[in-house]
């Protein structure tokens, strides 16, 4: 036998590392130390954690999710069932990390977890004493009632019980980031396939992307002793990876896993870009989440081997005979120095001869078929199965079942297992494929592909690899005439070309508790319970046993599950069926779903130009969508903000007051046809508003219920500027796009928005002329026949500065709103202050403005709240009838114009102490108190400082009609019952005398 | 999913904002005798089919197009991507 390993001092075993093997692609000449459940070890670069802990003589690596059974490694990679371990410390505690895909660093740490008080000593283990009663489904039979129960006692012991690793509860220190990526050609998988798909894709001139999984790009070729051309296959696989480094036109990347396949040739990548290192480096992130835009992909995934089902099956020490083989080829370990193979291939056979090279002595292959080939070099046991296993932390012993009905035990310590391989045919399916059955190779192979894949290699069925590297070059080629670069065949390397021919061989006849999904705790047993059950359907059988429902997705178990169902039901394994595929492929931690999107920036905080003026006026600030705005304005001496919001009402109604409106939607109207435009868009009428003036405006969805309101002001007969509320700015503005561009779109009307280009600010009070003449150039007239209410203006301020002015009242003061250029809005706000001194003006926040516009009967969000109509809005008559507007003619509908229709109308205490609260329901004064007899709700209340009492705007039935009468007004939830009386909603000058002035 | 912009090319669809059906382009005439009939049927009714479907997409991460897109509902595929406004004013030159 050739090995092909070098003989140097970088291969010599460890003598410290009992189970340490020479040779392989770990670099012996430097020791890496980490520690397991607090024991410190031995490894080399090149390690994992598990072929560490198995170099170190450690099997037990982990507890099953619900019988706390002893486990250890099943697989060499990422489809692990069992070696979750909690992985770091502190805060960068990461729980259900497969042990057998962590790349060993110094100093690494790493605890098992599922296990109480010790890994070797689990109280939990009385778990599987009573497994009996654990079957499937007992979650379901067992905690029916009483229900209350569930919640408080059920729940928190099982969840205690079961589980798997516990988080840190600490915030995740580590950045995650996101990117975009193009190319022509995503190869996904860099094995034998994979290489040579890049590699011909790649000097053909195309962008290419390999993305693999592993640190090491390779695939099986790192795990084999398989020749290619006439030298070692991995020397191959270098060869290619360092060509297809120094491609300029080849991206390489490793520890990438491609998560899933999506619409368009959209494919996910997670990169661990830091996860072998103990933390990342400075200003790097953990992991990234690349959307990689491909347009052409090569599915070359590879295969999975699966198990084969036998009673206590699921010992430290029983993996897959191809992970006996990377751990030997590859890492230079085994778990036990004397083994054997339970087989119904060759490929069990080639595990036997990779170990006896490495010096590991085999005990049997045990070979289900009766003309397995011979050996010169270890026993073969033809026609023979294992009946059972023994010990308790780990293999001690094998019973085997011979072919003459005898049965003979082998003392080993641990034993593979060869049942044929499954093409990973994941990706595929991320589209609604369904995988097609092969009957040569009793697996499934991939079926319909997404638009733009193409598989090659084990993952489609080729599993020699002369197939793999031929499917490679040959999808390469085809993808490459695809994109328009032509390509020829290269002479394919030369490589074993065994035909492969799988016998299905699933479970020994007659097994009980021989598990299936290792992680979910799921026997052949469960299996016949579920059948017997009737839960036959494969979805079914899924839930109800949670087979392949764990983080491993059932990669090693999902095959054998349906295979026993397929017997139970008289079927084939394609007529029972296959569940489906979803991505992820691997599992990815939750923050690099969210990358930087986290904490401040989950969404974007917007500020205004003033923001830092009233930060240094000690404002405290709301977040209204995404900006924050002050909310008021405290002074020395306030100790609640309703001092402070009385105070801010009390000096605007009395003399001026400052807000920053900044944050209403301004959206600029031009066109010829603008007039016209707004007209559709809003209920009322603005065909004939004059140049010069300003008028508010209802706008109604097509339904006819009131979606926003606003002003719009005509600054020329081809120019007008709209405002929206704060929080429907983008709404607002996209409906009016559909509006211009599919509905009218003849009109010659243009939109864009300007909410940022302008910094607002409402000046309110009968000062308000008075200040504004100081800013104001003194060539404009602001008097009130010159200027009067609802008129607007390009004026200049503080010496030529183009501003605009308009004079609208929110509050129901005399009152202007002053916009000027954003990037002169701090100053502006600060020489307002700064001049109106002597005035004694004074900033005011959005609870003085929101007690203001409840005083005046002003409606706002929570008036205009997705349910109401004009009509209730007491705003029926602004629906013109002699014009087309969206949502007129469905506002005229039957249901929305009912006698007893809620109307808005204003609620005041009977007794002036009283409060009344926002979410409280009208009641007749003497009826019952019920939903039924419900007459309406109160949408807003405040403190009026004005009138010394509180008061509510509120929907009433046939509210206009019912002025003077007094009700109940009832919050259950608060416990609050008030006399109240129905009033007018304009609380302050109902006559609007002094926004005239 | 990419949406192949007639005037941008292919763009990420996680630029766009989706409205729904496309039929909402054909608004009836408010001065119809059967305005009430048809103004219903256009706010609530819409076809729901499982294969190809027009609808509107609104690019509102880009240039502000109100996007015609036909998608098959089943498989995502996307056949046909127009502006809104040629689709619009093609429908008015033929009715």
């Amino acid at each position: 036998m050739n090995t092909h390993s070098r003989i140097d001092p970088a291969s010599v075993p460890d003598p410290k590392q009992s189970n340490r093997l020479a040779g392989g692609r770990v670099d012996h000449s430097t020791v890496l130390t980490f520690s397991f459940d607090g024991k410190r070890y031995r490894g080399h670069p090149g390690d994992t954690l598990a072929s560490a802990l198995l170099a170190n003589g450690v099997r037990l690596m982990g507890r099953s999710f619900k019988y706390h059974r002893p486990r250890g490694p099943l697989t060499a990679g990422s489809e692990e069932p069992n070696a979750l371990v909690e992985l770091r410390t502190g805060a960068r505690r990461e729980p259900n990390t497969r042990a057998t895909t962590i790349e060993l660093y110094d100093g690494l740490t790493a605890r098992s977890q599922n296990a109480w008080p010790s890994l070797k000593l689990d109280a939990m283990a009385v778990n599987d004493r009573l497994s009996p009663f654990l079957t499937a489904g007992f979650y379901y039979k067992t905690f029916m009632w009483p229900a209350a129960f569930w919640e408080k006692l059920y729940e928190p012991v099982i969840r205690r019980a079961a589980g798997l690793g516990s988080l840190s509860g600490r915030p995740d220190p580590d950045d995650y980031d996101k990117g975009f990526r193009h190319c022509d050609l995503l190869v996904i998988g860099a094995g034998p396939a994979g290489l040579l798909a890049a590699l011909t894709a790649g000097r053909a001139g195309a962008d290419v992307i390999l993305a693999d999984e592993d640190f090491t790009p390779g695939g099986r070729l790192l795990s084999e002793r398989f020749v290619i051309d006439d030298g070692a296959a991995d020397g191959w696989a270098a060869r290619t990876v360092a060509e297809l480094a120094s491609l300029p036109n080849v991206r390489l990347m490793p520890r990438s896993t491609v998560i899933g396949a999506f619409d368009h040739g959209v494919y996910g990548v997670v990169e661990r870009v830091s996860d072998h290192l103990p933390e990342p480096l400075p200003g790097k992130p953990r992991q990234i989440l690349w959307r990689v835009t491909a347009k052409r992909a090569i599915l070359a995934a590879g295969a999975t081997e699966r198990p084969i089902a036998f009673d206590d099956n699921d010992r430290p020490g029983i993996m897959m005979a191809s992970a006996l083989r990377t751990y030997a080829n590859r890492y230079a370990a085994t778990p036990a120095g004397r083994v054997a193979v339970f087989t119904c291939n060759d490929d069990g056979h080639r595990t036997a001869a990779d170990l006896h090279a490495k010096g590991v002595r085999i005990a049997a292959v045990i070979d289900t078929r009766d003309d397995a080939p011979r050996s010169p070099d270890y026993e073969v046991l033809r026609g023979a199965q294992v009946a059972g296993t023994r010990g308790r932390l780990g293999l001690t012993f094998v019973t085997v079942r011979q072919a003459d009905g005898t049965e003979r035990v082998l003392e080993v310590g641990a034993l593979g297992m060869a049942g044929g391989w499954n093409p990973n045919v994941h990706l595929t399916c991320h589209q609604r494929g369904r995988p097609v059955w092969n009957d040569r190779l009793a697996a499934f192979v991939p079926g319909a592909l997404p638009p733009g894949m193409a598989v090659a290699g084990a993952a489609n069925g080729a599993l020699s690899t002369h197939g793999a590297l031929s499917q490679g070059a040959e999808t390469a080629i085809a993808a490459c005439a695809d994109l328009g670069r032509p390509t020829n065949a290269a002479p394919l390397p030369k490589a074993e070309d065994a035909p492969v021919t799988q016998t299905p061989f699933w479970h020994v006849t007659g097994c009980k508790r021989a598990w299936l999904d290792q992680q979910n705790d799921v026997t052949v047993k469960d299996v016949t319970l579920a059948h017997q059950e009737g839960f036959r359907a494969v979805e079914h059988l899924k839930r109800y046993t949670t087979l392949g429902m764990a983080t491993d997705q059932g990669k090693t178990s999902n095959m054998a599950g349906l295979a026993i169902m397929a017997e139970l039901t008289a079927k084939t394994i394609p007529g029972v069926g296959t569940t489906m595929f979803r991505p992820p492929y691997t599992p990815v931690p939750i923050a690099t779903f969210a990358g930087r999107i986290k904490g401040r920036a989950f969404h974007p905080t917007r500020l205004t130009p003033s923001h830092h003026w009233a930060k240094e006026r000690g404002a405290v600030f709301v977040e209204v969508g995404d900006w924050m705005r002050a909310q008021y304005f405290p002074r020395e001496g306030e100790t609640h903000w309703r001092q402070s919001v009385d105070r801010e009402v009390t000096a605007t109604r009395n003399g001026v007051g400052v807000c920053d409106c900044t944050t209403l939607g301004k959206i600029d109207v031009q066109g010829t046809d603008a007039a016209s435009f707004l007209n559709l868009v809003y209920a009322n009428g603005f065909a004939k508003l004059a140049v010069g003036r300003v008028r508010y405006g209802l706008m109604l969805r097509e339904d006819g219920i009131a979606m926003d309101d606003g002003t719009a002001a005509r600054m020329a007969d081809d120019h007008f500027v709209v405002t929206t509320t704060t929080a429907n700015a983008g709404r607002v503005f996209r409906h009016m796009e559909f509006v211009r561009q599919c509905l009218v779109p003849e009109m010659d009307v243009q939109l864009i928005s300007t909410t940022e280009a302008w910094a607002q600010y409402a000046v309110a009070g009968p000062n308000s002329r008075d200040l504004l003449r100081r800013v104001v150039d003194p060539d404009i007239d602001l008097s009130n026949d010159a200027f009067p209410f609802m008129a607007c203006a390009e004026v200049t301020v503080c010496g030529s500065l183009r501003a605009r002015l308009f004079r609208i009242s929110f509050s129901g003061e005399l009152a202007y709103e002053l916009a000027v250029p954003a990037r002169y809005g701090d100053a502006m706000m600060r020489r307002l202050m700064d001049v109106g001194a002597d005035l004694g003006v004074t900033p005011y926040g959005t609870e003085a403005l929101g007690v203001m516009r409840i005083e005046k009967g002003h409606a706002a969000g929570n008036e205009l709240n997705g349910t109401t109509t004009a009509a209730n809005l007491g705003l029926g008559r602004m629906v013109s009838k002699k014009k087309d507007a969206i949502g007129s003619v469905l506002s005229e509908r039957g249901g929305m114009n009912e006698p007893d229709d809620l109307r808005l109308i204003g609620l005041c205490p009977v007794d002036a102490d009283a409060r009344i609260t926002a979410g409280g329901h009208l009641m007749a004064r003497d009826g019952p108190v019920d939903a039924k007899h419900d007459q309406g709700y109160v949408t807003s209340a405040a403190l009026s400082p004005t009138l010394g009492h509180m008061v509510g705007l509120a929907f009433l039935k046939r509210g206009a009609d019912r002025m003077g009468e007094r009700m109940r007004l009832v919050s259950p939830l608060t416990d609050l019952t008030v006399e109240v009386e129905v009033c007018s909603p304009h609380f302050v000058d109902p006559e609007g005398g002094r926004q005239r002035a | 999913m990419l949406i192949d912009h007639p005037l941008l090319g292919p763009r990420d669809a996680s630029e766009f904002v989706y409205l729904g059906d496309a039929s909402l382009i054909d608004r009836p005439d408010w001065q119809a005798d059967d305005a009430a009939r048809a103004f219903h049927d256009y706010a609530y009714l819409r076809d729901n089919p499982a294969g190809p479907h027009r609808e509107l997409w609104f690019h509102e991460g880009g240039d502000r197009s109100w996007l015609v897109v036909t998608r098959d509902t089943t498989t995502h595929e996307i056949t046909d991507v127009r502006l809104a406004r040629d689709v619009a004013l093609e429908r008015r030159r033929s009715s």
